[in-house]
């Protein structure tokens, strides 16, 4: 494989780090990438808020927490908190950190238009490393001749 | 396993020319392996291989893309310059040691 676009829809942690490890992974093996972050998937390269992406603790039936205990104030921060330990355990990046080095790695960062417009976001609400916010028109075009992967 | 020979040597190796025993290699079989895998080996080069190499060898196993760009002295930017293919890969294949396990 030689190209790949992938589109992250999801701003939920456990919804955000699939995309940037399917990112990251193709660039460490060589193939050129294109991120397009669309919906609330947008969070992961907002300043304002990629530092606090949580995991969603209700309608979350993989956690195996019942909805109205998943549901009490304080749960998704601390079942967000064990999940980022266990994950730096294993030597996977923050957000932020992650973001930032599959930037460097040569991977390609871009916002959707729709969604920008539809939360009146503007470039400045963005984090330096993006490209710009393209059209999916653009979109298309860029992902020409590669696999698209939506997460 | 299966055997190839480099400078006179014959070297453990997996399916994909990474060498199976890391004992087996030399400074100058890295340097043909770098040839073959089309890579001209610069300093910068060598660093990333033998912080890869010692890694491997004083814990069992290599080092992350994060800890090879945080630790190495060679950032995440210049990894991927000197080895435009996969620089995890390329510095692993050619430091003699096998081929990372890791996602990340």
């Amino acid at each position: 494989m030689d190209k790949v676009s992938i589109i992250v829809s999801k701003g939920s942690l456990e919804g955000v780090y699939p995309g940037l490890i399917l990112a990251n992974g193709a660039r460490m093996e060589g193939i050129e990438v294109n991120l397009f972050f669309t919906f609330f998937g947008m969070d992961a390269i907002n300043k304002a808020k990629y530092e606090h992406l949580k995991v969603a603790t209700v309608g979350n039936p993989g956690l195996g927490i019942p909805t109205m205990v998943g549901g009490l104030p304080g749960m998704s921060a601390l079942v967000t908190h064990q999940m980022e330990k266990k994950m730096e355990a294993l030597d996977i990046p923050p957000i932020p950190e992650f973001v930032t080095m599959i930037a460097d790695s040569g991977a390609k960062l871009y916002a959707c238009k729709a969604s920008v417009d539809m939360f009146d976001l503007s470039r400045s609400d963005f984090i330096d490393e993006i490209e710009g916010i393209i059209t999916v028109g653009d979109f298309y075009r860029m992902a020409d001749g590669g696999q698209i992967i939506f997460t | 396993m299966t055997t190839m020979t480099l400078n006179d040597t014959t070297l453990d190796v997996d399916a994909e020319g990474y060498l199976q025993k890391p004992e087996q290699w030399t400074p100058a079989i890295g340097e043909a392996i770098a040839r073959e895998m089309g890579v001209t080996m610069t300093d910068r080069h060598w660093v990333v291989c033998n912080f890869m190499r010692e890694r491997y060898l004083t814990t069992g196993s290599a080092p992350s893309i994060r800890s090879l760009g945080k630790e190495s002295g060679v950032p995440i930017k210049e990894l991927y310059e000197l080895f435009p293919r996969g620089p995890a890969k390329y510095a692993s294949r050619i430091a003699g040691i096998p081929k990372p396990h890791g996602c990340i």
